[in-house]
């Protein structure tokens, strides 16, 4: 089964290029805005894109992330909302990827099985889900698995060769490797280390290597593309998003382009990096 | 022949750390290796004689345990009717239950080589408990509570502080126990080579449940004897506050297969069942959180609800998974006590008997007020009087309105 996260990294693969993976939170500030930003997102540069879906309890998020999450619940963000949001992207856009990111009580509450069909009916390609790790996999990996969704599993500096197969077994569309242990927006790792760790994966996976965590501009975002076969980048965007809100924590007129612009330099820089040939 | 496999409560979890289908490990992935570590440093910790006899000996000479099993005299005539008895868990060093656990996290921190301690904190005993057995081993501690907590618990703050631990306040969220732990959790998989979690209550991933757990269970194993020594016999009744559960977990324990003995678990209904309260049994349903599977209070779409109460340490939208399990198979009876019913039972304490408990176990005294006058004169009632009283005079005579 050939999944759109497929095609697309064998369309990066081909055209001898990373890919710039995007991470928004559904709902944030508000709904209207946050499709606005996702469906501006392909256009702008992105490959292949993450939206949060908002928890209260985020616990491997740092404060903008925490924050993010937090507005879209205010702004009265849901699950429903969220499968929906992916939906009406669906209508203009049939080749990026969506993968949903977030923690599993809200789909465990929403029924896994009917999130799964609502999911896959509205266009969702992949699953992160922070805490199931691979020993929680009956849970929902198994299930998506089977609905002929990717499930896609972080790897961290934590996950050493002993480990790795456990973390890989049920994995597909791509790693998402994880280069700190830390929450997300903290500080980034220096480019030798990155490197090391994606040769490490790829010894024993042939699935693409995403790397995230601490990339803030184009210049990281260049370098992390010399090696990884993807840079996500979340937590700067979120940041671009919260300062171009108003006082009130509302959306402005500026708050589309704040992101879609640093999404843009972003791409630049990934586009930009030599890649050293592929295995 | 077959062997007839014995009909016990006591077998759990399983080895993937489940109780039916409470527990679990929901964790993120960089913290998994090294809860598979601390689960087999458990394991050889627990079969190894020489970590049981240095444990034992602290918890006679540093702890001062066993704590005693006192017989309640003028409440029992109060009520007229069981005979109650309060297991002293306030008389410990440190002023309530949650220093056994903390004992035994320590000792296993220190066999796993980690020189940095972390720990959440509601009420503050925990994190009291923490900061003491840190500064007794030369340990690093960081205590996490939440801003609310800190501002309504401020003796234990200053304790931490004396004993040389670092306090953060925790602003985000409500402010209170489990914003705590998300942050004590944040901190971990950040520093997670050189740190030990130490969880206070019967929460979080496997194997915590279970850890804590068998280290509480020195709780129950005494007064099995105690009860024994004074009457000749098992009680007939156990009562417990819950918060996460582990003051009640170690009294029950031990009596889980003594099906003769009535359990009540006490969780806290705070401004009453309909409004704000911290009752996840009574108003939660099963969910994911903090590492495990449980009864939370939640919202229709999963999103975790903030949890009332005036007592810090049962202010936690959660409940031991083995709680859970409890409830679910009808061996455990959960019920559960408002703030003003609290109140009540912390003056009646106070004044019949000289103990002055902490708000926590005065939400166990409101039941036996209820249930105590039901039973019949020989009827042997064992109350957790988990904690002391001192920290929370202060938020008591605010609530009575100077009338304390």
């Amino acid at each position: 089964m050939t999944t759109r996260i497929d095609k697309r990294f064998s369309a990066l693969k081909a055209e001898g290029r990373a890919g710039l993976v995007t991470f928004l939170m559904a709902g944030d500030p508000d709904h209207a805005t946050s499709l606005a930003i996702i469906s501006a997102l392909p256009k702008a540069g992105a490959d292949l894109i993450e939206i949060g879906m908002p928890f209260t309890d985020p616990m491997a998020d740092g404060p903008a992330i925490q924050a993010a999450g937090l507005r879209a619940l205010q702004g009265g963000e849901t699950l429903t909302k969220t499968i929906d949001l992916v939906r009406i992207f669906r209508k203009t856009d049939t080749d990026t990827p969506i993968v949903l990111m977030g923690y599993y009580n809200p789909i465990y509450i929403y029924g896994v099985d009917r999130f799964l069909t609502d999911a896959k009916a509205a266009g969702v390609d992949g699953l992160i889900v922070v805490d199931l790790p691979p020993e929680e996999d009956a849970e929902l990996c198994l299930p998506a698995l089977k609905a002929g969704m990717n499930f896609i599993r972080l790897a961290t500096p934590t996950t050493d060769d002993k480990r790795l197969p456990a973390v890989l077994a049920n994995t597909s569309g791509f790693v998402y490797y994880v280069s700190i242990t830390g929450i997300t927006g903290a500080a980034a790792p220096d480019a030798a280390r990155v490197a090391q760790a994606v040769a490490r994966i790829k010894r024993h996976t042939p699935l693409p290597v995403a790397v995230g965590f601490g990339v803030r501009d184009a210049a990281r975002a260049r370098a992390v593309a010399q090696d990884a076969d993807a840079v996500v980048v979340g937590s700067a965007l979120v940041d671009a998003l919260a300062q171009s809100l108003d006082k009130n924590g509302k959306a402005t007129k500026t708050t589309v382009s704040a992101v879609t612009d640093l999404v843009a330099s972003l791409a630049e820089g990934v586009r930009s990096a030599g890649r050293v040939a592929a295995e | 022949m077959t062997i007839q496999q014995p009909n016990t409560f006591r077998s759990g979890p399983d080895e993937s750390g489940h109780f039916g289908i409470y527990g679990g490990r929901f964790v993120a992935e960089t913290l998994m290796p090294l809860i598979l570590d601390l689960e087999k440093a458990y394991a050889e910790a627990k079969k190894d004689p020489a970590f049981r006899k240095e444990m034992d000996g602290y918890l006679k000479n540093y702890i001062g345990r066993p704590s005693p099993l006192y017989f309640a005299e003028r409440l029992t005539q109060h009520l007229g009717g069981a005979k109650i008895y309060f297991k002293r868990e306030d008389l410990n060093h440190t002023g309530a239950h949650k220093v056994n656990n903390v004992l035994g996290q320590i000792m296993l921190a220190r066999r796993m080589g980690k020189k940095r301690i972390i720990a959440e904190t509601g009420a503050g005993m925990h994190g009291v408990a923490t900061a003491t057995l840190c500064a007794k081993f030369g340990l690093e501690c960081i205590v996490y509570m939440g801003a609310v907590d800190v501002a309504r618990q401020e003796p234990n703050v200053l304790r931490m502080r004396a004993l040389g631990a670092t306090v953060r306040p925790v602003t985000s969220g409500a402010r209170t126990l489990k914003d705590a732990m998300n942050e004590a959790l944040r901190d971990w998989v950040t520093n997670v080579e050189s740190t030990f979690y130490c969880i206070g209550t019967v929460a979080g991933p496997h194997p915590y449940p279970m850890m804590v757990r068998d280290f509480q269970s020195i709780i129950g194993e005494e007064t099995r004897v105690q009860m024994h020594e004074a009457e000749g016999r098992l009680p007939d009744s156990l009562i417990a506050c819950i918060g996460g559960g582990s003051n009640a977990m170690g009294l029950f324990h031990p009596f889980l297969d003594d099906t003769s003995v009535e359990i009540y678990g006490v969780e806290a209904a705070g401004h009453g069942l309909a409004k704000l309260h911290a009752a996840s049994i009574a108003g939660g349903r099963p969910g994911v959180l903090h590492g495990n599977r449980t009864y939370l209070l939640m919202d229709a779409d999963g999103q975790i609800a903030e949890a009332h109460s005036i007592s810090a340490g049962l202010d936690y939208p959660g409940i031991g998974p083995e709680h859970a399990w409890l409830n679910d198979i009808g061996r455990v009876t959960f019920l559960s006590a408002t703030d003003d019913e609290a109140l009540a039972a912390f003056q009646l304490v106070s004044r019949l008997e000289g103990i002055i408990p902490a708000l926590e176990p005065a939400h166990a005294v409101a039941r036996v007020m209820e249930i105590a006058p039901t039973k019949p004169k020989d009827h042997l009632m064992v109350v957790n009087m988990s904690g002391r009283g001192d920290k929370d005079l202060a938020s008591v005579a605010e609530h009575l309105g100077g009338k304390l």
